[in-house]
């Protein structure tokens, strides 16, 4: 890729569903006091030691590029855009549990950020319908993030859980559901941090 | 007999219309977002129903159909449903929401928005004072009092709306205005804009390490909380901390700079957009139609002033003044009279269908729609006045028309100012070499 040691991912998803949240908590492992709309895009950083336990042990950082907006954007936002989607080498596409709608849209991100990166070898689908054969040879690991687990009542929970895996296998991706405004989701040790190294290790090796 | 009839034609188009407006809800307003409250959309579907059906009796007034006492009762009830509508239910239920959404007030909210709701009741009711609208013949709590206080409401707003669409309009659609976008400055912005992307992370991947060695040092880097920990920092502040604070501003200033860029390099594309689009034909199209525009917002902003300065309220509607003036200057034989009444009601049409769409892009509905009723009383002909001065009670018109002219101009000439400064600002800063 470009640069030396630099991996950066992309957290896409509509406006309001809480990736900034997500990036501060992943970043500072703390929780996000006042968060604000977010106007273009903002960037934090994560460092992650590859093969940590291994001789190889290395340190790397990763950069978590945080990008607003809506998929209903008018057409001079989502070129603006554009410009952050290059040589990305992984995407963290994030929905609101409590709103479908999100989760349905996350589709148009998923195209949106990687039709600007793909070779074109086969014919585009430009329309924003959902074609599973993109994904199938798409090299960039994606990680679905479910957010605002808090909001849903307790006996809602399952219907909701099951769609969310539909989502994450359409996807081919792993899948976390997690509040964040609890740090607790992410603690050393958890299943879900369990799965987020996972997919780091995926991408370093992709990388 | 005729009286049935005549109530279930309005009640089939109400429900029509109320059919309309849950559509329109969903498609266009709530598009990317779920709906967890169906009151919302109950109440607006019900508001935009009845405000219809209050457009659809002045057509068949205008029109003569249907039978003359059944439109006086339906128009009667019409207007005592919306008021009954627009001051109980939605300020009640916008504080309801409002409340409940505070976290605190949870438990006791519907105590809470019924204060809320009785104090907009009372800032409401004060709204009335100082300007002159009773009439000494009426008592407290009439119907004309209410449409009184609503009319002012919804004449400011509107007027504020038109003052502001009569300046905006000819500037979106004018090429004039447009300033030249080459690919190159697209390119250059573009360019700074990931250079300042680049210094962020970097600064950042410092502050990362930073904060990893004092981790693993011992030193705890925990953000000073309360009053004791304010005077703590003050003492005793490890070195790897204030390196970290400037690293911190630092940072904070190049967000706010990549922001700004972002901005920017938006309004380029947009702009470059609009250049393309208006050498499109529907572009030159509608470049005709914003020179028109422009001329008709200059007129009417010129005779809000003339009304203002000489004290005078338009008496005669300007399509019939139009015509007379045309006639007299071509010569022709013209009966002026059969073909004004036809075309003011074209007019009048136009302004329902305009207003209607513009009501359903702001959110402004029920007292637009009153004030809609109040202004198109100007542009129609003597005869058809009479009947809306009966239903609505003596109003003191002329003091709603004197009242738009002033918010009309005012809105008017501030967004000519905002749009000037706006305007200047831009370019200034894309000319730098």
């Amino acid at each position: 890729m470009a640069s030396l040691d630099r991996v950066k991912v992309l957290v896409l998803g509509d406006s309001g569903v809480g990736k900034s949240s997500l990036v501060h908590l992943l970043c500072q492992n703390q929780v996000l006091g006042n968060p604000s709309w977010t106007v273009g895009c903002s960037v934090d950083v994560r460092v992650h030691d590859y093969k940590e336990g291994t001789p190889e042990e290395k340190t790397y950082y990763i950069e978590l590029w945080d990008v607003g907006g809506s998929v209903g954007s008018a057409s001079s936002v989502k070129s603006t855009r554009a410009v952050f989607y290059n040589s990305v080498n992984g995407i963290i596409l994030v929905h609101d549990l409590t709103n479908k709608k999100s989760s349905q849209n996350l589709y148009r991100w998923s195209l949106e950020a990687l039709n600007r990166d793909l070779v074109p070898t086969g014919v585009l689908v430009t329309n924003g319908d959902y074609d599973r054969e993109q994904f199938a040879d798409n090299q960039i690991p994606l990680l679905v993030i479910g957010t605002k687990l808090d909001q849903i009542h307790e006996n809602k929970r399952h219907e909701v859980l099951t769609r969310t895996a539909f989502l994450a296998e359409d996807f081919n991706a792993e899948e976390i559901n997690l509040d964040c405004t609890n740090p607790r989701y992410l603690a050393a040790g958890s299943s879900n941090a369990v799965k987020l190294s996972h997919r780091e290790e995926i991408l370093f090796k992709r990388w | 007999m005729s009286f049935l009839i005549d109530s279930s034609i309005m009640i089939t188009s109400q429900i029509l219309f109320f059919g309309f407006g849950w559509l329109f809800f969903m498609r266009q307003l709530f598009k990317d977002y779920e709906v967890r409250q169906y009151v919302v959309q109950v109440i607006f579907s019900v508001t935009f129903a009845f405000s219809c059906t209050m457009f659809e009796l002045i057509i068949f007034e205008i029109l003569g159909v249907l039978n003359s006492s059944s439109r006086y009762f339906h128009w009667k009830m019409n207007l005592c449903v919306i008021l009954l509508i627009l001051v109980f239910m939605v300020p009640f239920y916008i504080g309801y929401f409002i409340v409940s959404n505070i976290r605190l007030l949870h438990k006791q909210r519907l105590l809470f928005s019924c204060l809320l709701w009785l104090t907009f009741m009372y800032f409401f009711w004060k709204l009335g004072d100082p300007f002159p609208i009773l009439s000494p013949k009426h008592g407290i709590l009439s119907i004309e009092q209410l449409i009184s206080r609503v009319g002012v409401i919804g004449v400011t707003l509107m007027a504020l709306l038109s003052g502001f669409g009569a300046v905006n309009c000819p500037y979106t659609y004018m090429s004039y205005f447009l300033r030249n976008v080459t690919d190159t400055d697209i390119l250059a912005l573009e360019r700074r804009l990931l250079q300042t992307m680049d210094m962020i992370i970097s600064k950042k991947k410092r502050m990362a390490m930073t904060r990893r060695t004092m981790f693993q040092k011992g030193e705890v880097h925990n953000r000073p909380s309360g009053f004791w920990g304010m005077i703590k920092s003050v003492t005793t502040s490890a070195p790897g901390s204030e390196n970290l604070t400037l690293i911190q501003q630092e940072v904070d200033a190049l967000e706010e700079l990549s922001r700004q860029l972002f901005l920017e390099t938006a309004d380029l594309y947009a702009t470059k957009e609009r250049i393309e689009y208006s050498k499109t034909f529907k572009g030159k199209y509608f470049n005709f139609l914003g020179y028109f525009f422009s001329i008709y917002c200059v007129w009417k902003i010129f005779m809000a002033t003339i009304n203002i300065v000489f004290d005078r309220v338009g008496k005669t509607d300007p399509v019939t003044r139009g015509i007379e003036i045309t006639v007299n200057y071509l010569g022709i034989q013209f009966d002026v009279k059969f073909w004004s009444q036809h075309i003011s009601f074209i007019l009048v049409g136009i302004i329902i269908v305009t207003s209607i769409r513009g009501l359903l892009i702001t959110l402004t509905k029920g007292m637009y729609f009153v004030s809609s009723v109040l202004l198109i009383r100007m542009s129609m002909p003597l005869e058809y006045r009479t009947i809306i001065t009966e239903v609505l009670g003596e109003l003191q018109f002329n003091f709603y028309h004197r009242w738009f002219d002033v918010i009309f101009l005012v809105s008017a000439l501030s967004s000519i100012l905002f749009l000037y400064l706006a305007h200047k600002q831009a370019p200034e800063k894309h000319m730098a070499p």
